[in-house]
C-alpha cells in the first residue's frame, strides 16, 4: 500500500489545536480551552459524556464552526497554517444517519464526491480523477458494489464507502463522528482493523467513541472532554488517570 | 374535439399546460428527493398575502408577483425558524400556524381590495384565461429551471445528499439552497395561474413522486417527471373539456392516477419477481 504521508516530514504533517474555545450564540460556553498536537499516523480517540464537545471539537475541526470568529477563540493549524487554506486535506465522516437515503447515488457517486475539491461543480472528471474513484474503491474492496445503491447497503459498507469518498478526496486527516454506532459485531472489528490500516498509511484518523472497552484496541492516543481539557496521551496512560476515570466514569 | 383544438383560448390553455406541468415535474425530482412537499405546500398557501399586496401596491406584473412573493416565503421561513427556538413547539407546528395566519390573512386583503372577482382565480386557478405573457413567461422559468438543475447539478445533489460534508468539501452551500429555493418560488408562481395555489402542491411533487417509485437513476428522475408532469397537465386540461370539470382539479386527479399506475406496476413486478 502506498502511504499517504511522507513520514520524514511528519513534523510538518501535525494538526495542532491552540487555546480553542467555542461558545454557543446565548453565552453556552461548549468547550474552553483545549490544547493538544496530534500527528499523522495516529488514531485519536475523542471521549467524553453526551454534550462534552466532541461534536463541537469536530465540526471545528472539519471548518463547519468558524474559528476565531464572535465568542470562539483560539487556533486549529494543520501543517503550519490555518486549517481553512487547506480543506480538501480534512475529511468528514458524519454519523450514519445523517445522509438523505431518498437521494438515488451509488457507491460510485458517493465515492466521486470526494473529488469535487478538484473538479468544482462544472468541470468534467478526467481520466486522473476516474483513476483516483477506482482506487479508492478497490482499497475498501468496494468494486463490486460500484453500481449499487447506497441505501441498499449495510451500515459497514456504507461506512467504507464514506472512507473510500476521503481517500478519493486524497485527505490526510479522517474526522469520524461515532462511526462504530448502528454496525453489528463483524461490521465493527473489520472498522477498528480498517482504522488501524488507514493510520498504518500515514493517515490521522480522528474519531468519537463512546464505548470505552474498545478504545485500547482502537486507538492509540485520547483526548477526554468534558467541556474542557480533562486528559490527552498516550491511551494506555491517559485511561488510568484518576480525573479520567472519574469523567468518563470507570469503576475499578 | 376539434371545437377544443380550433378555441385559441384552448390552444393557449394547452400550451401553458405543456409548459407548466413540464417545469413542475422537473422540479418536482428535486422536491422529493429533498423530502420537502409539506413544507413547500404550507409555503404555496403562504404567498398568497405577498402577492395580493404586491399587486395592491404596484398593480400585477410578473415581477411584482414574485418579489411580494419570495418576501412572504422568507419572512416565513425565517420567522418559523426564529419562533422553533423561542418556544417549545417544534418547526412543523410554527408553519401550519403561519401559513393559516398568512392564507386567511391573504383572503381577507383580497376581498378587502375588492379583488373578490380575482380570488377564485388565486384560490384554484384559471388556465383559460393565459395570457401570451403568461406562456412567455411560464416558458422562461422552464427553462430557467432546466439551465440550472443541469449546470448545478453536481452541487445540488451534494447538497441534498449530505449537507454538511458537502460543506466541507467546498460546495456553497448556503448559495445552492437559496438560489433553488427562489427557482421553486418562481415555479410555484407560474402554477398558481394554472391551477391556483391549494393544487399547485400536486402538480410539484406528483411526478416526482411517481417516477421515483420506477428509477434510481438521478438523470431519468429529473427528464421523466419533466414528462410525466407535461403529459398529466395536458391530458387533464383534455380531460376538463370533455367531462366538464374545472382544469386544476382535472390535472391533479390525473397525476394520482399516474401515480397509482406506477405504484400496481412495481407491486405486479415484485409479484412476479
Amino acid at each position: 500500500m502506498k502511504d499517504c504521508c511522507n513520514h520524514n516530514h511528519s513534523g510538518e504533517h501535525e494538526l495542532v489545536v491552540q487555546k480553542l474555545s467555542v461558545t454557543y450564540p446565548g453565552g453556552v460556553k461548549a468547550i474552553s480551552d483545549l490544547s493538544f498536537s496530534v500527528t499523522c499516523g495516529h488514531r485519536l480517540a475523542l471521549l467524553g459524556a453526551n454534550g462534552a464537545g466532541k461534536s463541537t471539537l469536530i465540526k471545528a475541526l472539519v471548518g463547519l464552526l468558524p474559528i476565531n470568529k464572535g465568542l470562539n477563540q483560539g487556533e486549529v493549524l494543520w501543517r503550519g497554517e490555518p486549517l481553512t487554506k487547506s480543506t480538501q486535506e480534512i475529511a468528514y465522516l458524519p454519523q450514519l444517519d445523517k445522509h438523505q437515503t431518498t437521494v438515488p447515488f451509488t457507491v460510485k457517486e458517493v465515492v466521486a464526491m470526494g473529488r469535487y475539491p478538484y473538479v468544482g461543480n462544472t468541470r468534467n472528471y478526467s481520466q486522473h480523477d476516474h483513476e483516483e474513484i477506482e482506487q479508492a474503491l478497490e482499497l475498501m474492496n468496494l468494486q463490486d458494489l460500484a453500481k449499487r445503491q447506497i441505501n441498499e447497503l449495510s451500515g459497514g459498507q456504507v461506512q467504507r464507502a464514506f472512507i473510500a469518498r476521503a481517500i478519493a478526496q486524497k485527505a490526510h486527516v479522517l474526522i469520524l463522528d461515532e462511526p462504530l454506532n448502528g454496525l453489528d459485531v463483524e461490521s465493527r472489528r473489520q472498522l477498528i482493523e480498517l482504522m488501524h490500516t488507514l493510520s498504518y498509511r500515514g493517515h490521522l484518523v480522528i474519531s468519537s467513541h463512546h464505548d470505552l472497552r474498545t478504545v485500547h484496541e482502537t486507538f492509540d492516543k485520547a483526548l477526554v472532554l468534558d467541556k474542557e481539557q480533562v486528559a490527552f496521551g498516550d491511551v494506555a496512560e491517559v485511561m488510568q488517570l484518576e480525573a479520567v476515570k472519574e469523567s468518563l466514569g470507570i469503576i475499578d | 374535439m376539434m371545437e377544443f383544438f380550433d378555441s385559441q383560448l384552448y390552444q393557449r390553455a394547452l400550451v401553458g399546460a405543456l409548459l407548466i406541468g413540464f417545469s413542475n415535474g422537473f422540479v418536482s425530482a428535486y422536491v422529493v428527493m429533498n423530502r420537502s412537499p409539506l413544507k413547500l405546500s404550507a409555503l404555496s398557501h403562504s404567498l398568497l398575502p405577498g402577492i395580493v399586496l404586491a399587486v395592491w401596491l404596484v398593480g400585477l406584473t410578473a415581477w411584482s408577483a414574485f418579489i411580494g412573493a419570495v418576501s412572504v416565503a422568507l419572512l416565513m421561513g425565517l420567522s418559523s425558524v426564529w419562533l422553533a427556538k423561542k418556544t417549545p413547539l417544534d418547526q412543523d407546528t410554527v408553519l401550519a400556524v403561519l401559513y393559516t395566519g398568512c392564507f386567511a390573512g391573504g383572503l381577507a386583503m383580497l376581498n378587502r381590495l375588492q379583488l373578490q372577482q380575482e380570488l377564485e382565480g388565486w384560490l384554484f386557478g384559471n388556465i383559460l384565461s393565459l395570457s401570451n405573457a403568461d406562456l412567455w413567461l411560464s416558458f422562461s422559468v422552464g427553462v430557467l429551471a432546466v439551465v440550472v438543475f443541469s449546470l448545478f447539478r453536481r452541487s445540488i445533489l451534494m447538497v441534498l445528499f449530505e449537507s454538511e460534508v458537502a460543506k466541507t468539501l467546498g460546495v456553497p452551500v448556503n448559495l445552492v439552497r437559496y438560489g433553488v429555493f427562489a427557482l421553486l418560488i418562481m415555479v410555484l408562481m407560474t402554477t398558481f395561474q394554472a391551477v391556483g395555489c391549494i393544487l399547485a402542491i400536486g402538480l410539484i411533487v406528483m411526478p416526482g413522486a411517481t417516477v421515483r417509485q420506477l428509477t434510481h437513476s438521478v438523470t431519468a428522475l429529473f427528464c421523466w417527471s419533466g414528462i410525466i408532469g407535461a403529459i398529466g397537465a395536458s391530458l387533464g386540461l383534455l380531460v376538463s373539456y370533455w367531462v366538464d370539470l374545472p382544469a386544476g382539479a382535472s390535472i391533479v386527479l390525473v397525476q394520482i392516477i399516474f401515480f397509482i399506475i406506477a405504484f400496481i406496476y412495481k407491486i405486479l413486478i415484485r409479484y412476479k419477481a
